[in-house]
């Protein structure tokens, strides 16, 4: 089977098309980046506090509006996370209510919130540890224990948190769904001193404006050493030319996948970043495997104009380029609709980026080497400028 | 086959259980079960994935700085006393901005070569510096600064650890973190409890005894005025230990002396107990030193008062009626069971040198790691599935040749990940299908190369070999540029992101291996099989 053979499409003729298309994205995303949704930080980056929530029934949204704002929680941004069905609720704090001095106070007061109808005196077995879960049941012994009581509340305390967590989700809604697992007496104690609200905490995210600020340096050092590193190790390699046009088509690529997410209003967190320096590595593999032809056919074709050089170059590699992009473009897609939502952001960074990275490195990449050198043979044939030769990229 | 053929191919077999040992081991039983526990006793499941806490936190440096300075206010008022100087004030003008800044002022010109003799022999890892009107700067030297703040984050890691230790949390991180930024990254897999380790770890532990010199006072002002508004130099004011809702639930603030009879260091053992009324307490026990100390202190002071002082708070005040040794308890309000055990653990752990803040904090319930895990799974087996058949059809027999160079290359991967003990994070399992993804775009190139060879009217064996070198060069380019981008994510990456860099950047290594070595070496074996000028499936 074979899809591409012998093609001779003159991608250099299309340049314009393709500078107006990369154009029209990049400013796009940079007008988004600037006036529109700015640059969408997630958690890491800007601070502040995010409270995932599982309810045992399908939550209100205006009722948790309405009660985050009783407490003073203005600015809780409330939405609903992963598919409807599964009832779970993410609750984001602004960088304000995540002081330094009491990093946890917002979470705290989101519980202190959700807790309605407390019974006098009785705890949330949704949202106890299984520490205070053993030391109830070590306090009230239900089963009557000898010298091993506090190894074997630990582990009856380890089944109640291990059903609570890994079979039912997350929330009780019952005190009977721990039956079996779990000691019929110790099961049988618990609504004494226990009570079971209508959710779990699944997963809680605190970031202060310190470790904000400086992960946002980070990940710009990363990008720019990343791109340095490239330009060293090409310019090493190939030629400088070669180097330069190689980051400018990464940096074009980057700007593009920011700039989707700037347009999509999708918060980029550090596993974007790393999606994102990723693709720098991808989009820059996509590039160096034309670039390699090129070089190769420098010296097989001395005769034929560069432009002519660099069309056959990217002909002959595109069945390896489209090949590969598309299979690791499904890899990519399989991880975006399969991965779940923890990684959705990371997955659609790199669908993206796939994308973009495997189109530049044939409309931008090469367009640049073209472009360089017929300046070179310009300015070269002006008057008075010193004569230079004409082909510069042979080594 | 020929000689060379069967070393290489023995060399692949040899690294193949190699490296099947590494993600396995010697499994207890090769059912499915039995080999997943045994994968996941070897290769380390990130907090993402098996749930637990992250924390990062930063050792507030200048405290450790500020004892220290502290110390050289202390001994610069002693000497220039001793020695009958004459100075207006000293003080620290910015505690918290410049915490290793003293300024002397109004030090008479004849005092100032004994100043200087002061300086050089009591405080050598100060630099003394006059200013204008007999003023002058002690600066801490740059060198002692930075090996006083160093120091504090070490101690601050040994004692976090001796703490965390003591909890009982299995396969704990406890690490410096960042560049610079004295802070220190936690990791705490399968607590559930944030909140009781938080403040355990945060307890800087400061045990000190002190004398009694005035007190309860209800408020600061109050304290202030009966003794007529200036507090007696040797002397500061500490708040008390208040528990709220119990009967005593009142401010109250204690005169104590500002040198203390008995310190952290002069702790031997700490232990929960129970005192006659039933009440849970601390006891303590001192160290010879510390105990000699304290009975000279003791002594001295029969029917006075002695405090004892928690982290600046006075936490317990009693009579001394005899002179006592080495063992002490604290009380303070109603003290849970839970309390004392916790608080006699801290205390057996050691002050921390400075105090510490939470910076961030993360905490993944198991049951979103459950999830995790499942999705992560499945995404990568979709993936994977995808791209084996693909290369089957497209290549044919070839494609069942890359496909056993990337099945094999993930077992490499996986091995590598078991041997050097690395953590498999969320992204990390993201990071092995696109190692998947990424790594077949080897097999493609050399592929196509042959083809195109092949097309070009060479024979299947030159075609294979001109294929192999001329990819070669490509492939050393794309490995190298990408691995540079993976190492940087990990240097400036932290937890999750770093496992995925250290998946993609074994990944890659391992398809140099696979694609290069392996694929050439099935090529050369099909090719020995094959009559002169038959076609080569690919």
């Amino acid at each position: 089977m074979e899809f591409f053979r012998n093609t001779e499409i003159d991608f250099l003729g299309k340049k314009w098309y393709f500078l107006a298309f990369s154009l029209v994205f990049s400013v796009a995303g940079l007008f988004s980046m600037l006036f529109w949704h700015h640059i969408p930080y997630g958690v890491d980056f800007r601070g502040g506090t995010l409270v995932y929530v599982k309810f045992s029934h399908t939550p209100d949204d205006n009722a948790l509006r309405a009660a985050m704002d009783r407490v003073g929680l203005h600015n809780a941004k409330i939405q609903r996370y992963d598919v409807p069905s599964n009832n779970e609720v993410l609750i984001d704090l602004d960088v304000q209510e995540t002081s330094e001095q009491a990093l946890d106070n917002g979470k705290n007061k989101i519980i202190q919130t959700l807790e309605t109808n407390v019974p006098a005196g009785k705890n949330d077995l949704n949202n106890s540890s299984s520490l205070a879960i053993k030391n109830y049941l070590m306090d009230k012994d239900p089963m009557h224990l000898g010298s091993d009581a506090d190894q074997r509340y630990t582990q009856q305390a380890q089944a109640i948190v291990d059903t609570r967590d890994k079979v039912q989700g997350g929330v009780l809604s019952s005190f009977d769904q721990l039956k079996g697992p779990v000691d019929p007496a110790a099961v049988a104690s618990l609504p004494d001193g226990f009570f079971l609200s209508d959710f779990g905490v699944r997963n809680v995210e605190i970031v202060g404006p310190q470790v904000g600020a400086q992960l946002r340096k980070q990940a710009l050092l990363a990008t720019a050493y990343s791109l340095a590193g490239m330009l060293i190790y090409l310019g090493f390699r190939f030629e400088w030319i070669y180097g330069i046009a190689a980051v400018v088509t990464v940096f074009h690529d980057t700007l593009i996948t920011v700039g989707a997410f700037s347009l999509l209003n999708k918060d980029i967190s550090l596993t974007v970043i790393a999606a994102i320096l990723t693709l720098i590595g991808y989009s820059n593999n996509d590039t160096i495997v034309v670039f390699d032809r090129i070089r190769e056919n420098i010296k097989l074709m001395r005769r034929e104009k560069l432009s002519e050089i660099v069309n056959r170059s990217i002909n002959q590699t595109l069945s390896r380029t489209i090949l590969t992009a598309g299979l690791t473009f499904l890899t990519v897609l399989a991880l975006y609709l399969f991965g779940g939502e923890v990684l959705r952001g990371f997955s659609l960074a790199l669908v993206i980026g796939i994308l973009i990275g495997t189109y530049s490195s044939i409309a931008i990449a090469a367009p640049i080497l073209v472009a360089y050198q017929d300046w070179r043979i310009e300015r070269a044939r002006r008057p008075g400028a010193a004569a230079r030769p004409g082909q510069v990229m042979t080594r | 086959m020929n000689k060379t053929l069967l070393w290489k191919l023995a060399l692949i077999v040899a690294t193949l259980l190699v490296f099947l040992f590494g993600i396995f081991g010697v499994p207890q039983s090769f059912s499915g079960h039995g080999l997943l526990t045994a994968m996941t006793d070897r290769i380390h499941l990130g907090l993402d994935l098996r749930g637990g806490t992250h924390l990062i936190l930063q050792v507030q440096v200048n405290d450790a700085v500020n004892i220290d300075s502290d110390n050289a206010v202390e001994v610069l008022k002693e000497q220039l006393n001793k020695r009958k100087i004459a100075f207006a004030d000293i003080s620290k003008p910015d505690p918290q901005g410049s915490p290793d800044k003293v300024v002397l002022k109004g030090v008479p010109t004849e005092g100032r070569k004994d100043l200087l003799d002061i300086v050089t022999e009591r405080l050598p890892e100060y630099n003394l510096s006059p200013g204008a009107e007999n003023t002058y700067t002690l600066t801490m030297k740059p060198q002692t600064l930075s090996d006083l703040k160093t120091k504090a984050v070490s101690q601050a890691i040994e004692t976090i650890r001796n703490r965390i230790d003591s909890l009982g949390v299995s396969e704990p991180t406890i690490q410096e973190h960042g560049l610079g930024q004295y802070q220190i990254l936690v990791q705490l897999p399968g607590v559930d409890d944030p909140e009781r380790v938080k403040s355990i770890m945060q307890s800087t532990a400061m045990l000190e005894i002190k004398q009694v010199l005035g007190g309860p006072y209800p408020s600061e002002q109050a304290a202030l005025q009966d003794k007529g508004g200036i507090l007696p130099p040797d002397a500061i004011l500490m708040q008390g230990h208040v528990t709220p809702g119990t009967p005593s639930d009142q401010e109250a603030w204690y005169l104590v002396s500002r040198v203390s009879a008995v310190r952290g260091k002069d702790l031997r053992d700490a232990q929960p107990s129970t005192d006659q009324n039933g009440q849970p307490d601390v006891t303590f026990t001192l160290t010879g030193e510390g105990g000699q100390r304290f009975y000279s202190f003791t002594s001295a002071h029969v029917g006075e008062g002695l405090a004892v002082v928690l982290d600046n708070k006075v936490q317990e005040v009693a009579n001394i009626k005899e002179a006592i040794r080495d063992t002490g308890t604290i009380s303070g309000g109603s003290m849970t069971q839970q309390a004392a055990k916790d608080l006699s653990m801290i205390l057996r752990s050691g002050a921390l040198p400075a105090g510490i803040k939470y910076l961030e904090e993360r905490t993944v319930g198991p049951s979103l790691g459950t999830d995790s895990i499942r999705s992560g799974v499945n995404a990568a087996i979709v993936g994977m599935l995808v791209v084996l058949i693909f290369m089957l059809i497209y290549y044919r027999a070839a494609g069942i040749n890359a496909d056993i160079a990337l099945l094999l290359n993930l077992v490499i991967l996986l091995g590598f990940m078991g041997y050097v003990g690395a953590v498999l994070t969320l992204p990390g399992i993201a990071g092995v299908i696109l190692t998947v993804g990424m790594g077949v775009d080897s097999n493609v190139l050399i592929f196509e190369r042959i083809r195109e060879e092949l097309r070009n009217g060479k024979t299947p064996p030159s075609a294979v070999d001109q294929g192999f070198s001329h990819a070669w060069v490509t492939i050393v380019d794309t490995h190298v540029t990408t691995i540079v981008s993976a190492a940087i994510l990990f240097i400036f990456g932290t937890g999750p992101v770093q496992g995925f860099a250290v998946t993609l950047v074994f990944g890659l290594i391992a398809n140099v291996f696979t694609a290069v070595f392996v694929s050439r070496t099935i090529f050369d074996w099909i090719l020995t099989r094959k009559q002169r000028g038959e076609a080569l499936s690919i």
